[in-house]
């Protein structure tokens, strides 16, 4: 099935298959997946979008790339989003009901440009977790190696995307939660700059980390979701008010300067367990670079040991308050026993009991880390020691354009291989320093394991520069296949 | 209420609900064009996803409740704080959609205010504003037999909360500041102030000291007073409760209550141990407020007269009383109604010198009497500032007398009648026509020749039968000033 945005827009140009044709193919190919990756297929409301596209291009002759750049494209949206009318769970018992009564930015901004809505993704309930073992819905499965994880917390987005169930899906990324099973799946992985995309009708999981962005299979189809999607949004404060890069994919293709182009490669980022495959794949890109006339620069992000620690402080503090919303009394479900609770402690003890144990552990944690007499050795530390961590990255990126490295230390594991929750955080390790600062990142593919597990490469870019972080990986992946 | 060798330390917590067109941190309504609080509609049809705590939405900042804020600040004093923060204060609770209130913790927009409050005429009293912060309203949760309901028509109504200082010393300062407090945010104009709907009410911290100790006593809160009066009660009974309680041997615990004002006490709501810890943290979802200097100096701009200015200059300028201006000056609109007539009757051709206290006079006496009766504010009614002008101008001018005008209001509050129709049609002109009085003390004279001869062998007392018999002649229209005139004249025998 054609899973590339330019080359489905060339089959609507050509009359080889309408609009309607695709969305049922994929319809159809998600709907016999075992992969588990869709927790809501939006059939009608799709074949609805479809048809209007389909509309829109007999009107014009051809697809409107202009005005409609993501026309009849099928995507998968990652269950945490917002849409009117369509069940959103985020993957949790709590809202195995909720219907929300309006519809996020970024769904609006994509569908605007054309795009159809084939369903809602699994993930780790409430983004919280990085193998997609935490969902109500069951794990989601990996799309080449079914006994192993597609990595998470947008695992569904992962695996529809690697297992041809969608052209492109939305994932959202607080510690690694986009790239990581991009690497897993050999995807194309992005996180955006904090405050890029409209967070907006995105469920908040921590709301200073959180970040939505594209997985697909090819880096320009990123570029042309990434350029529907940015921008600011003024129904969010955080989001940032500079001008939209619409012209991300357009610029795709310029020539790079490669004599002037400088590549960190932090040390701290080469960690020990990193698996040797992985470690020599990532390499051996830095290498190609280098072959192009790049300059790799050693850099140092000495605070980078710290975030997994602060990390782990911040999200679950923010989590811990953003989650307190979820209660049953306006919308969601109400469990059993809530209604006959003896006061209000014991209508929230029974009204909140649906959460899965891993959002009750963040939940806990991050009540404790802000609560009174240990704010101030947790909460308040992490938040200086992030600064710190931030200040790493300006200091590199005086030196550097880019800063390179690993995704991860390994490739997809094995269902049920990380029981302990300490060692699935440590996990996050080379992906949380980008959220903590709030840069740019992506990961993209570099290789191989011995297993034929895809490696990711991971490329940082200064914030706002999503351009120059696209058109490097663009090279890469274009000179790679030439 | 004398305390003896105790001292009472107080501190208020203002809660002021701000007048803006929508809510704090979304696009519903905060008020009504017909000024029905939004609380009183259909339940909970004034909200969207952001005031009813939707998963993914999110706020964003009403802009003119950061002018209201600084302009409260300005008018109280206060340093504004040009990087504010808004904070989550955590609790669980059905009215608190969010799991937590937006409100300010830290980083407050107003810091280190001050106001000179007067506690009785020529008697000021300096109390500390120690901040004022911004945060949204919850809603409202309604207790029914067996099972409660929640209205989040009123969610995200933006407030400000004004802290004092513990600088007041007794109830009767107390409700001095509160009085203060509450003329100033109505006549900057960013809070109806209307009590009866909670949309001005305070929280009071009261703890009692041995005189002279330095050291603060354990305090107690009260929470959610919405009178003055309740206030000042309320404290008294507080400070008497604490003092008793000490002296009895037993210590105060600190606690939160609750002012029950039919019984006229305070009872515990929760203890210190019961007390909440909000886990306050700045929220990541609002970026910190920048007030620049020029966003200050705009907001200046609109700051209006104060209350004590305004006050002191109708003494100065208008030679009012002391407590008809403190009167006249406890609200913005008020002083307005008072400015207003005052300049219709300018237009009667009746100067501001003149006018001013027979005005004041009848707005403080008897046209306040008309409204506390009918339970609405003196300038709310169908009194406009041109019936009040014309009150003035027939009393001044002597066409009506004092009793036939009170009669005139009375009639024009009813029903907004012209002064001028009532008095016309209801025949209430003094009669200042010289031959009707003279005949009528000529028979009055005559009819009673005993007094007569009372009157003049030294017996002036019987002036005023006199002056009451003629009156009762006239049907109580005869101007008194030339009732008393002539019957002097006449009485002396001179045109006998």
């Amino acid at each position: 099935m054609i899973q590339k945005i330019d080359e489905i827009h060339g089959a609507f140009d050509r009359r080889e298959i309408t609009a309607v044709q695709l969305t049922k193919k994929y319809l159809e190919a998600a709907r016999a997946s075992r992969l588990n990756s869709f927790i809501t297929l939006c059939e009608e409301r799709a074949l609805g979008q479809a048809r209007a596209a389909d509309e829109k291009i007999a009107s014009h002759g051809r697809v409107p790339r202009d005005s409609h750049p993501l026309l009849g494209i099928p995507l998968g949206i990652k269950d945490i989003f917002t849409i009117e009318g369509v069940r959103t769970t985020c993957a949790s018992k709590m809202l195995d009901n909720y219907v929300p009564p309006y519809t996020a930015t970024l769904v609006e901004r994509l569908e605007a440009k054309g795009a159809v809505t084939l369903g809602k993704t699994n993930m780790d309930e409430f983004a919280m977790g990085g193998s997609n073992e935490n969902s109500a819905y069951g794990n989601v499965l990996h799309p080449t190696h079914p006994d192993r994880v597609p990595g998470g917390s947008s695992g569904g987005s992962a695996a529809a995307v690697g297992g041809g169930l969608c052209v492109a899906s939305i994932g959202t990324d607080t510690g690694g939660s986009i790239r990581l099973p991009a690497h897993y799946c050999g995807l194309v992985g992005l996180k955006p700059t904090y405050g890029s995309v409209s967070r907006y009708g995105m469920v908040a999981f921590a709301s200073s980390l959180d970040q939505a962005g594209p997985m697909t299979t090819s880096v320009r189809d990123a570029a042309i979701l990434f350029d529907a999607m940015n921008g600011h949004d003024p129904r969010d404060s955080t989001s940032a008010n500079v001008p939209p890069s619409a012209k991300t994919a357009a610029a795709l293709t310029e020539e790079i300067d490669w004599k002037n182009l400088k590549i960190g490669v932090p040390a701290e980022y080469f960690v020990e367990g990193l698996a040797p495959e992985v470690e020599a794949s990532v390499r051996a890109a830095l290498q190609w670079f280098e072959s192009k006339g790049a300059k790799l620069v050693p850099v140092s992000l000495p605070h980078t040991r710290y975030s997994v620690a602060v990390y782990y402080i911040v999200a679950v503090s923010e989590a811990s308050s953003n989650l307190a919303r979820i209660d049953g009394v306006r919308f969601g479900v109400r469990p059993p026993g809530a209604r006959e609770a003896t006061d209000l402690a014991d209508f929230y003890r029974k009204a909140r009991a649906l959460f899965g144990p891993e959002v009750k552990r963040r939940i806990i944690l991050g009540t404790f880390t802000l609560s009174s007499g240990y704010a101030d050795a947790y909460f308040r530390r992490a938040c200086q020691v992030r600064r710190l961590i931030r200040q790493d990255f300006d200091e590199a990126f005086t030196k550097v354009d880019l800063i390179a490295g690993p995704v991860s230390p390994t490739t997809a594991f094995r269902f049920g291989e990380k029981s302990d929750p300490l060692q699935m955080y440590l996990n996050d390790i080379l992906t949380i320093p980008a959220n903590l600062a709030g840069l740019p990142a992506l990961s993209m593919p570099c290789g191989q394991d011995g297993a034929g597990l895809p490696i990711g490469l991971h490329l940082i870019a200064p914030p706002f520069a999503e351009a120059a972080l696209l058109q490097a990986a663009n090279a890469f992946e274009q000179g790679r296949r030439a | 209420m004398t305390l003896g060798n105790w001292e009472a330390v107080i501190g208020l917590e203002i809660h002021c609900q701000l007048a803006t067109e929508t809510k704090i941190f979304c696009a519903c309504p905060a008020r009504t064009a017909e000024g029905v609080s939004v609380a009183d509609l259909q339940p909970n049809i004034n909200t969207c996803p952001v005031c009813t705590g939707h998963p993914g939405a999110l706020p964003v900042l009403n802009r003119k409740v950061v002018d209201y804020a600084i302009l409260a600040g300005l008018a109280m004093n206060c340093r504004i704080r040009q990087r504010n923060v808004f904070a989550r204060k955590n609790y669980f609770y059905p009215d608190s959609p969010k799991g937590y209130q937006l409100s300010q913790y830290e980083l407050p927009i107003c810091e280190d205010g001050h106001l000179e409050v007067e506690v009785r005429p020529g008697e000021n009293k300096r109390v500390i504003i120690q901040r004022i912060h911004m945060e949204e309203d919850a809603g409202k949760s309604i207790h029914l037999s067996g099972f409660s309901v929640v209205n989040l028509n009123r969610a995200g109504v933006p407030l400000i909360e004004i802290v004092s200082g513990p600088d007041m010393r007794s109830a009767e300062e107390a409700g001095a500041y509160m009085r203060a407090v509450h003329a100033i945010v109505t006549h900057i104009g960013v809070t109806d102030g209307n009590m009866q709907e909670g949309n001005f009410r305070c929280d009071a911290n009261v703890s009692v000291r041995p005189r002279g100790r330095k050291e603060f006593g354990t305090r107690v809160e009260i929470k959610n007073v919405n009178s003055f009066r309740y206030v000042e009660k309320a404290i008294d009974f507080e400070i008497a409760r604490q003092i008793s309680l000490i002296q009895g041997g037993g210590a105060v615990v600190q606690e939160t209550r609750l002012y029950d004002a039919d019984r006229g006490l305070t009872s515990s709501m929760r203890s210190k141990e019961e007390a909440m810890d909000y886990r306050y943290f700045p929220d990541p979802d609002l970026m910190a407020v920048q007030v620049d200097p020029t966003w200050i100096e705009r907001v200046r701009k609109n700051l209006p007269e104060l209350p004590a200015k305004r006050r002191d200059r109708y003494i100065a300028e208008l030679g009012l009383s002391h407590a008809d201006a403190s009167a006249l000056t406890a609200s913005a609109a008020l002083a307005r109604f008072f400015e207003e007539s005052l300049a219709e009757l300018d237009a009667l051709g009746l100067s501001p010198q003149a006018g001013a206290k027979p005005l004041a006079n009848w707005i403080t006496g008897e046209l306040s009497r008309l409204a506390n009766e009918a339970g609405v504010q003196p300038q709310s009614g169908k009194i406009r500032p041109r019936h009040l002008a014309g009150l003035v101008k027939l009393t001044v001018e002597q066409v009506i007398s004092n009793t036939g005008a009170k009669q005139a209001l009375s009639l024009a509050w009813g029903n907004g009648e012209a002064i001028e129709t009532i008095v016309e049609r209801e025949g209430l002109k003094q009669v200042s026509d010289t031959g009707a009085l003279e005949a009528a003390i000529k028979k009055i004279l005559a009819a009673n020749a005993g007094q007569v001869a009372e009157y003049r062998s030294g017996k002036e007392k019987v002036f005023g039968f006199f002056v009451g018999q003629v009156m009762k002649e006239m049907k109580g229209k005869a101007n008194p000033g030339l009732v008393n005139e002539f019957l002097k004249k006449m009485l002396s025998g001179d045109s006998q």
